[in-house]
């Protein structure tokens, strides 16, 4: 893999000012333009996704830790989220009808009488949006301390993130009393008393949600760009030698995996306040692994390529799906592999090699005959 | 929690549990055994190790449709011509796929976890064209039914045995085949330094292949001997492939010693649990202690001394 070269620019070099400005016109201009309510609705789910990807980008990429658990930060940020829109959504006049008015549908149905301990906090806005971002991250940073303290890496912290999504998948399935078990938190209506089903509310909703992701990618640009983020892929490519130049490399994979979990948690706020529910089926392994591949798409070096990616392959998905339903896994699973034997740096990478040289250095006449559409990256 | 039963009945309780942990445990063995031998001593993660499982039990069923349809005088014996076969097919794939995929990325296993995911995406979707997505089952021959009364409260089901039998015979014949040949002297040559291996005069591609083949093909055995306790459908294997993962690095992933003694105390952790808590919660709690215990002790239960 390349090395990113040392230069002298402040932030970004032209190429991605670029990229950056491409971003931003595809998000706000082309896609609202280009398509219905429904359709930008969609579009809008998927990049949620993105900043899981964004955040794989820096946490698999550049430092080398591969997090097979990506969906469990996804996850308790909507969780997060959904528990507030919950509580709002059962007020008293909503659940009359209820044993128990006041509290969630589903802790009725189970004969559970007050409200527990832990979704209290969850009734102010302020607090709510604060532990959208905390909860996961805080996690990540116990899971983070306990593992790379111990010089647990590579495979091993894969397979480990891996059952920490088996578990809390299993967890929130048997407690249904307590989070609504394998429907998940459903039935979402209004944030601070803004319904937000609206489809003017979710046109807002769509522009919220590009700018967090451009303000993502800034941050992640930042952390790239900085001396921290050369380190991390020092240590991504020869951990002892920079643990021996007198870096603590635990305290730099423990920073990398809380801000990959951070972005994940934003995501999944977003992701159900755009799409109206929470449910386990976003928690665990399959999904989790879903998300490292739209990063291996787009390029799990490339910030623009991640997100490319993502749109790319989950449009793929709801294509094949709804068309083809039995063609969309082999389609899936030959992506793993062809991503992973032929193309290990993504649709950035082919930007890269064939593309960029193209507009930087000597433009030529022919443009690359294997050129995919709508893919620029980086 | 024990208020309600007796000394007698809590004694019962142990050993009905305690056996059925067992079976659990027999089919973690043979599970965990074919990873054991492709992680530990190969490195390789794969995340098809469930879908190999299948293919073995969907070989079974296959097998036991035959031999009902045309030879139904050797019924009670199909079981073993269905192992035999799961274990070839299987193996047969395995090496395929060492040949087509995995060969090409030993210098980086994080990539092979996602391509043999992307594997298991594909024969999951294969199951599902060929054998349709609702779970099948086997019929047992008949001797295979019925159970053994030891007390007046405690049962012992036959094809559990049976099960049992397999899996120590299978165990005896892996450790034979790793520890006193001459294949397995270099299976551990090559998994200790690859380099020096090749330069004594080991084929390491031909190691490599029979090694993961054989892997593969235990797995196949494994999915044979789940046919006798549950059904079968596509994503079956997905199930079990995160317990079978924990279980290998539980154990220390290099020592096949570890993965028995890992996969015995999860197992009857889990069902003992089970009986006095509800399934979930004892899941979650073994599946917690034993990511717990890994934190505080990374390399595992069992660990072999090597000079890296």
């Amino acid at each position: 893999m390349k090395l990113p070269t040392i230069n002298d620019n402040p932030f970004m070099k032209p190429m991605e000012w670029a990229s950056l400005a491409l971003l931003c016109a595809v998000i706000f201009l082309v896609l609202p333009l280009a398509l219905d309510g429904f359709r930008l609705n969609l579009v809008g789910k998927y990049l949620t996704y993105a900043f899981v990807a964004l955040g794989l980008v820096i946490c698999w990429g550049y430092c080398g830790i591969l997090s097979l658990g990506q969906g469990v930060f996804f996850g308790l940020g909507g969780y997060c989220m959904a528990m507030y829109l919950k509580l709002e959504a059962s007020s008293v006049e909503n659940t009359k009808i209820q044993s128990t008015p006041g509290i969630p549908d589903f802790m009725d149905w189970n004969q559970i009488t007050a409200l527990p301990w832990f979704w209290t906090p969850f009734k102010s806005l302020p607090l709510t949006l604060i532990a959208v971002v905390l909860v996961p991250t805080l996690f990540a940073f116990i899971i983070g301390a306990a593992m790379f303290k111990r010089r647990v890496g590579g495979t091993y912290f894969a397979i480990i993130t891996q059952a920490i999504a088996a578990i809390l998948t299993i967890l929130i399935v048997g407690q249904q009393g307590y989070t609504g078990g394998i429907n998940g938190i459903t039935d979402l209506r209004t944030l601070h008393g803004w319904d937000i089903r609206t489809d003017s509310a979710k046109y807002i909703l769509y522009f919220v949600n590009g700018g967090l992701l451009v303000a993502c990618v800034l941050v992640a640009q930042y952390v790239k760009r900085s001396k921290l983020g050369r380190i991390l892929v020092a240590m991504r490519d020869k951990e002892d030698r920079v643990r021996f130049s007198g870096y603590g490399v635990a305290s730099f994979k423990i920073f990398a995996f809380c801000l990959a979990a951070a972005f994940a948690a934003v995501g999944g706020a977003m992701f159900t306040l755009q799409v109206g529910f929470m449910s386990p089926s976003f928690v665990g392994i399959v999904p989790s692994i879903e998300m490292v591949i739209y990063a291996a798409v787009g390029g799990r070096l490339s910030l623009f390529g991640a997100i490319y990616g993502t749109l790319l392959v989950n449009w793929a998905k709801t294509t094949f799906s709804e068309s083809f339903p039995e063609l969309w896994l082999f389609g899936l699973g030959a992506l793993f592999i062809a991503v992973v034997l032929a193309f290990p740096n993504g649709l950035a990478g082919i930007w890269r090699q064939h593309v960029e040289p193209l507009l930087t250095r000597r433009p030529k006449a022919a443009a690359p005959a294997a050129l995919p559409q709508g893919a620029p990256a980086e | 929690m024990f208020g309600d039963y007796s000394l007698g009945d809590l004694g019962a309780i142990f050993a009905m549990q305690g056996f059925a942990g067992l079976i659990l445990f027999s089919v973690y063995v043979l599970m965990a055994l074919g990873l054991a031998i492709i992680f530990g001593q190969m490195g390789v993660i794969n995340m098809a190790h469930g879908e190999f499982m299948i293919l073995g039990a969907y070989m079974t069923y296959l097998c036991s449709t035959f031999f009902q349809a045309h030879l139904p005088s050797l019924f009670p014996v199909y079981f073993f011509v269905a192992m035999a076969l799961a274990f070839v097919a299987a193996g047969a794939l395995g090496m395929l796929v060492e040949w087509g995929l995995i060969r090409h990325l030993y210098k980086r296993p994080l990539d092979t976890l996602l391509a043999t995911w992307g594997l298991s995406l594909i024969l999951q979707q294969a199951y599902r064209s060929i054998f349709g997505a609702r779970e099948v089952g086997v019929e047992l021959p008949s001797w295979m039914m019925g159970s053994v009364q030891a007390t007046d409260t405690i049962e012992i089901q036959i094809n559990g045995l049976f099960v049992m039998a397999i899996t120590v015979l299978i165990t005896l014949v892996v450790a034979a085949l790793l520890f006193a040949s001459r294949y397995g002297k270099q299976v551990r040559a090559v998994m200790q330094n690859r380099v020096m291996a090749g330069a004594v005069g080991i084929d390491t591609e031909k190691v490599d292949r029979l090694t993961f083949g054989l892997g593969c093909g235990i797995a196949g055995v494994a999915g044979s001997a789940f046919t006798m306790i549950g059904s079968t459908g596509p994503t079956s294997g997905q199930l079990y492939i995160v317990d079978t993962f924990l279980i290998v690095v539980f154990g220390g992933a290099a020592s096949l010693l570890g993965t028995i003694a890992s996969a015995f105390s999860i197992s009857q952790t889990q069902s003992t649990l089970e009986f006095f808590l509800s399934g979930s919660t004892a899941k979650v709690l073994t599946l917690l202690g034993v990511v717990g215990i890994l934190m505080l002790r990374p390399q595992g239960l069992f660990t072999l001394k090597v000079r890296r």
